[in-house]
């Protein structure tokens, strides 16, 4: 049953899978990495310095970009009713999703790090701290992102500016010790990331459960 | 099997109005109940209710059986095509023979066809499929018959009386009249505040 739902929800969301999964997220994580330099300039410190939290935050804005088909769809669509009488709780559909999202842009993400690293100059130590600083939180950014599309799928008005709007605050330890770490050289700092990252994970299956069910009601 | 569906002194509150009260419903294997009234009077909300997709404002519902819905929404994703569309819910389901019911449902000639594609009759009888495949004792169907042509308006007919027959039970909210024998008829007027 779990199988299936992923396999579904992978479909829909992972570029290149023909199901209607949009690869822009990822053109907009290299595009930001491409132009930071030419706004800028091309002077190699500045850039080893502060482009690992451009990255960061190209980052983030890519991981908020599906957000508006993530949830609000099945309801839609019927999808999430007609699993409901099948007996699968609203959690578990949501776990399955957040899964699927993280895979959707997680990885393709840490690989786009690499281009995107060489174009800002980030190599070498910084690298790592950065790519194992991805790994970390992205989970996280993929947990922030389905509460938040699922807390705003039964708001059509609000759509994309309120979720960047609820962003913010709920994205800003993740960044604060991901690119933070970057600062310091430190890796310790990245523990940081990675326990408020699964902190979101976990409770997100919840809330966003709570939050479909809400708006079936509604 | 045995399947039941029954409610007791159910009201339903959508907003700040009561739309029924005091509700008692009782469905059992091989009956079909027509709900019947017009349009705002909570005949989406009271299958949505039987369905445990709403909670009601008072009173209960208990059922022995699966329940298959079948509203406006067919629950098909919109660019795949429709044979795998049908066949994600197959696979939760565990579904037989696809194909058979394709065929039954005169989509045998769309399987290929993007979803988004069909148009509102084709859908029905997509979503149709999906229900048949599901092969639950409990039918709730939301205006099955609307946006159908007059051929697949029989078939709805046809298909529930088959499942009644067999040993299932139906609700149907529909504006139009069914064209079942036995069909029991429940006016939701009377239960208007």
């Amino acid at each position: 049953m779990m199988r299936a739902l992923l396999r579904r929800d992978l479909l829909q969301f992972f570029p290149f899978a023909g199901g209607g999964g949009a690869a822009l997220p990822l053109l907009f994580f290299v595009a930001v990495a491409m132009l930071y330099p030419f706004a800028v300039g091309p002077d190699p410190n500045m850039l080893a310095r502060t482009g690992g939290g451009v990255v960061w935050i190209a980052a983030l804005l890519a991981a908020i970009l599906p957000l508006e088909r993530l949830v609000a769809r099945d309801i839609e669509l019927g999808t999430f009713d007609q699993l409901r009488l099948r007996g699968v709780s609203d959690e578990a559909m949501m776990a399955v999703r957040m899964v699927a999202h993280w895979l959707s842009f997680g990885p393709l993400l840490l690989l786009a790090t690499f281009p995107a690293a060489a174009l800002l100059k980030i190599e070498g130590e910084p690298l790592r701290l950065l790519l194992l600083g991805l790994v970390a939180g992205t989970p996280g950014l993929a947990a922030v992102g389905l509460m938040i599309a699922s807390l705003t799928a039964s708001l059509r008005a609000a759509g994309a500016a309120l979720s960047g709007l609820l962003l913010i605050p709920l994205s800003l330890p993740i960044l604060i010790f991901g690119a933070g770490a970057l600062a310091r050289g430190d890796i310790a700092t990245l523990g940081f990331t990675a326990a408020i990252s699964l902190a979101l994970v976990a409770i997100t299956p919840f809330a966003a459960g709570a939050a479909i069910r809400a708006a079936r009601e509604g | 099997m045995q399947a039941r569906l029954s409610a007791k002194t159910l009201a339903c509150r959508r907003g700040d109005r009561v739309l029924f009260r005091g509700l008692d419903l009782y469905v059992e294997s091989g009956t079909a109940l027509h709900i019947t009234g017009a349009n705002g009077v909570g005949k989406t909300s009271l299958l949505r209710i039987l369905a445990g997709l709403l909670t009601p404002f008072a009173g209960e519902v208990s059922h022995d059986g699966d329940i298959g819905l079948l509203d406006e929404r067919p629950a098909l994703d919109p660019e795949l095509p429709l044979a795998k569309a049908l066949q994600f819910w197959a696979a939760l389901d565990g579904a037989q023979d696809l194909r058979e019911i394709a065929q039954r449902l005169n989509l045998i000639d769309l399987i290929n066809v993007p979803v988004r594609y069909l148009s509102t009759g084709q859908r029905k009888r997509a979503a149709l499929a999906r229900l048949l495949g599901q092969q639950a004792p409990i039918w709730l169907l939301d205006e099955p018959l609307s946006g159908l042509d007059e051929a697949s308006r029989g078939l709805v007919e046809q298909l529930t009386k088959e499942h009644v027959a067999g040993g299932g039970l139906c609700v149907i909210a529909s504006l139009q009249p069914l064209a079942i024998e036995g069909l029991q008829r429940l006016a939701l007027e009377e239960f208007a505040q």
